[in-house]
């Protein structure tokens, strides 16, 4: 991933629109025997361009993640749901390093990435903005939140585009104990008390509608769908991985005996899917908008520990400058006299 | 705007025996950073024994325009392959 240092070979002025046509019609080839395409192959700017903008925001998504986990780190009730909880977290910002370096192979710099997120100008999944209010928040995270990025994101380790495929297998690899230790969770608790079923019951509640809405707006209503479909950056479209989610989740809530939140639910026999009822769009375009329970704190957070840890970048920085210009003396010095 | 540190492209090991294989980039102040970089961020479950970082700008790839020239020459040398030698059935060991 090495975009940055190169030369933009890939860039090369267009000579005329109808070498441009041929051009697109070789890249539109190369997609469709599902050829790979390579940092430095040449592609057509919307298509960088659509590849940073989901690329980024599925890394600031990892990011923002953290914090809603985060908050229940110093309150898990074991060591052990301690350490898991930990190494969940910190696996989410390792997945927003490995994206971060996919979205630099296109000739993004990283800084400039988390700039725009700090600054509020970029986008990231509206699923973060909500609080973790309980403790069994944490377990339907996992089960719910992850279940919904793994259906998201399984597809994707064949995008079209080397870089961003390799990360997807990797981030892949880790999420299935995300989603495992989160319904784990949730099972301690439903065969816990009548008071930890509540809970339980009350996370699900919570977390179901949101889980729903990651999978982003309806087709009919998808800007970006086709054409990411084209270049098979997508593979699935929001609906269709919806449906997915919920035909494999509806019975995981039955096993756990807990009650999904959909009134209008229910079995269609002779299509062999669950139905779910409609979706309230207003609310993800509310808090997509910025207007969610915690769009406002969860930038704040980033902020401030960007900002905490100035110094320390700093400091590292100033000590490798010192080590790259001490050079050792001369040898006709040193023999002094 | 804060600078980006230094981009490292790193390689793991996964166990002895094999070679270092590319597996992504991180950014280091310098290379002894790079490596625990490296580390926590792409080692977190056993996957290597050993690291490699190397800075970016020190590599120098080859360029996909010239792939034609520079692979396609070896296309139709396929007496290079033991296939293309037809031996009777009868001859063993060969
Ligand atoms: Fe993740
Ligand atoms: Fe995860």
């Amino acid at each position: 991933m090495y975009t940055q240092a190169l030369d933009s070979a890939g860039a090369a002025e267009p000579q005329g629109d109808v070498e441009e046509a041929a051009r697109l019609e070789r890249f539109q080839a190369r997609i469709d025997r599902d050829e790979k395409i390579e940092p430095k192959d040449w592609m057509p700017e919307d298509y960088r361009q659509a590849l940073i903008r989901q690329i980024a925001q599925h890394a600031h998504s990892e990011v923002v993640g953290m914090l809603p986990e985060g908050n229940w780190i110093t309150r898990a009730p074991s060591l052990r749901r301690k350490v898991v909880l930990i190494a969940k977290v910190q696996d989410e910002g390792g997945h927003g390093m490995y994206l971060y370096s996919a979205a630099e192979t296109l000739g993004v710099s990283r800084a400039a990435l988390i700039e725009q997120l700090l600054a509020g100008r970029a986008k990231y999944s509206s699923i973060f903005n909500y609080p973790t209010l309980t403790w069994a928040d944490i377990g339907a995270i996992g089960w719910l939140v992850d279940g919904a990025a793994i259906m998201n994101q399984i597809p994707l380790c064949r995008c079209s585009y080397g870089p961003y495929a390799r990360a997807m297998v990797r981030i892949c690899k880790e999420e299935s104990f995300h989603q495992r230790q989160g319904y784990e969770l949730m099972l301690t608790l439903v065969r816990g008390s009548a008071a930890q079923r509540t809970m339980a019951q009350e996370a699900l509640n919570r977390w179901w509608w949101p889980s729903l809405m990651m999978f982003g707006p309806s087709d009919a209503h998808s800007v970006h769908t086709a054409q990411s479909l084209r270049w098979k950056i997508k593979r699935f479209s929001n609906d269709e991985l919806r449906q997915k989610f919920i035909d494999v989740t509806v019975p995981q809530a039955q096993y756990l005996g807990l009650t999904v939140p959909d009134p209008q639910l229910c079995w269609d026999e002779p299509a062999q899917h669950f139905r779910a009822g409609p979706i309230d769009w207003s609310e993800f375009q509310a808090v997509l908008a910025g207007d969610g329970p915690c769009n406002r704190e969860r930038l704040a957070a980033r902020r401030e520990a960007h900002e905490a840890g100035r110094w320390v970048r700093e400091a590292a920085a100033a000590y490798a400058e010192k080590h790259r210009t001490a050079r050792p003396r001369p040898a006709a010095e040193e023999g002094g006299t | 705007m804060t600078e980006d540190w230094l981009l490292y492209e790193v390689f793991i090991r996964s166990r002895s025996g094999l070679e270092h294989k590319h597996v992504g980039s991180v950014h280091a102040a310098d290379a002894r950073m790079a490596i625990e970089h490296a580390r926590d961020t792409y080692t977190r479950r056993l996957e290597g024994v050993s690291i490699w970082v190397v800075r970016s700008s020190e590599i120098v790839a080859s360029d996909p325009e010239e792939a034609e020239a520079l692979f396609e020459p070896a296309r139709d040398k396929i007496y290079r392959h033991p296939t293309f030698y037809a031996i009777p059935e009868e001859v063993k060991n060969l």
